[in-house]
């Protein structure tokens, strides 16, 4: 078996550490590594975690980790923050919330940049959740980029899906829009303590009495305070609660092909775009249709299919 | 295959002045660096167990507190015990010249005192990194 991938079913942390950075850079070595590492996985819980900017969404997951904890449960955390479109550089802060479980040997925190994708994921996540499934965490938890109005990939990867919220907002249902509001499996209405809340609980259940897309399971709505940890175990017994279901529908297996499915297609568009932009067997040909294009020569439609045919063929 | 510079920030110990941190945080991040900032009070512990788990290139360490003899030190301990030494360790903050050099004897690769220019930490940090 190879080598790095062998120390990650170990559980070693710097190993895990190391096929993690392999995999963001996409280097060939990760994918040879992942050959070993697919097979162990499956096992892990995926929560996924999106939300307004500054609900608490970092605040909440500590929360949420040392409930698990002491449940004997062993968590990894996959925080995301977006990478400038400008510099590329990154400023990933999440790990400020999470503090107190910077010694807990049984929880693994990782922070990574979008590294230009949108949709709130960085492309790499499929590989660090499949990593640190491996590796023996019985959590993954995945911790998306504040929530604008379309990041809404996460629930390619999650088996259970908490929307994030918080109250006085004003209308806040109408700020995230109908994507967003369709993802959750669980809604939070955290920082509770704060004044309104029982309008944002009211807009929320009047949003989830309306929608029929499941009738077999009623969305619920809860309030937490993750500054105190108010309504912490009541989550967690909810994200409990929610996987049991999945467990005994056949929606869970259906969410682990279409992760599968959203996985392959990253990796497809990745070489894809790797062969055709930045392999130097079709660079000169790319460079010259692009002149093409700009000369009035050729259509770009009729240029990506003479690209395409060159691949495929 | 580009391989981005992963920075650790952090403030060790009782110190509360986290202004110079967050620029040199800031100005990583704009020379296209991946900085993890995690804020004050961290251990030479829980320093090197971020660093571990994020699997960075550098750990800077901001202190202004006058106890970088003790902190600083405590940190390259740990990355010697760890076989950690191809993380590049630079610190700053009020630090006298005189303990300059016993910081870098000790492993401290880069020191930075007041009126260093951002630019020269991003310098520092290309021409020094081990990818």
């Amino acid at each position: 078996m190879n080598d790095i991938a062998s120390k990650v079913l170990k559980g070693e942390p710097r190993s895990v550490a190391r096929l993690i950075t392999l995999a963001e850079n996409n280097s060939p070595d990760a994918a040879i590594a992942m050959k070993d590492i697919h097979p162990n996985t499956g096992e892990a819980h995926v929560i996924g975690i999106t939300g307004v900017m500054g609900g608490g969404k970092s605040t909440l997951i500590s929360e949420i980790t040392r409930e698990y904890r002491k449940q004997g449960k062993k968590v990894g955390i996959i925080a995301i923050d977006p990478t400038s479109p400008f510099s590329g550089g990154a400023l990933l802060g999440d790990r400020v919330r999470m503090m107190e479980l910077a010694m807990d040997e049984g929880v693994f925190i990782r922070s990574m940049g979008t590294r230009g994708m949108l949709g709130g994921l960085t492309s790499a996540v499929y590989d660090v959740v499949e990593i640190l499934d491996a590796s023996g965490k019985d959590i993954v938890i995945v911790e998306t980029v504040g929530v604008g109005q379309a990041e809404v990939d996460v629930i390619k990867i999650a088996d259970s899906t908490l929307v994030v919220l918080v109250p006085g907002l004003g209308d806040s249902i109408q700020t995230i829009k109908a994507g967003v509001m369709e993802i959750a499996d669980i809604y939070v209405i955290n920082k509770a303590d704060r004044p309104d809340v029982n309008q944002t609980v009211a807009e929320v259940k009047s949003l989830v009495d309306i929608d029929c897309s499941n009738k077999d399971r009623k969305k619920p709505v809860l309030t937490t305070n993750a500054r105190n940890g108010e309504g912490i175990k009541e989550l967690v017994n909810e994200i409990k609660k929610h996987k049991k279901y999945l467990d005994n529908s056949k929606e869970f297996d259906n969410k682990r092909m279409r992760r599968y499915e959203a996985e392959l297609i990253e990796i497809i568009k990745k070489r894809l775009m790797n062969l055709i932009f930045d392999e130097s067997k079709f660079k000169e040909k790319v460079e010259s249709l692009i002149y093409k294009i700009f000369k009035k020569e050729v259509d770009p439609y009729t240029a990506a299919d003479e690209i395409l045919g060159k691949i495929l063929k | 295959m580009e391989r981005k510079i992963r920075v650790l920030i952090a403030k060790p110990g009782l110190d509360g002045h986290d202004r110079g941190a967050k620029i040199v945080a800031r100005a990583l991040r704009n020379a296209g660096m991946e900085v993890i900032y995690t804020g004050l009070h961290q251990t030479a512990d829980m320093i090197i167990e971020t660093a571990i788990q994020e699997d960075v290139d550098v750990i800077g360490l901001s202190l202004l507190s006058g106890a970088h003899m003790t902190l600083f030190i405590d940190v390259t301990k740990l990355l010697k015990k760890k076989n950690m030494q191809d993380v590049l360790f630079i610190g700053g903050g009020i630090i006298p010249k005189e303990d300059v050099s016993v910081l870098k004897k000790a492993g401290v690769d880069g020191v930075f005192g007041p009126g260093t220019h951002t630019e020269d930490i991003v310098v520092f940090i290309k021409n020094n990194v081990k990818l």
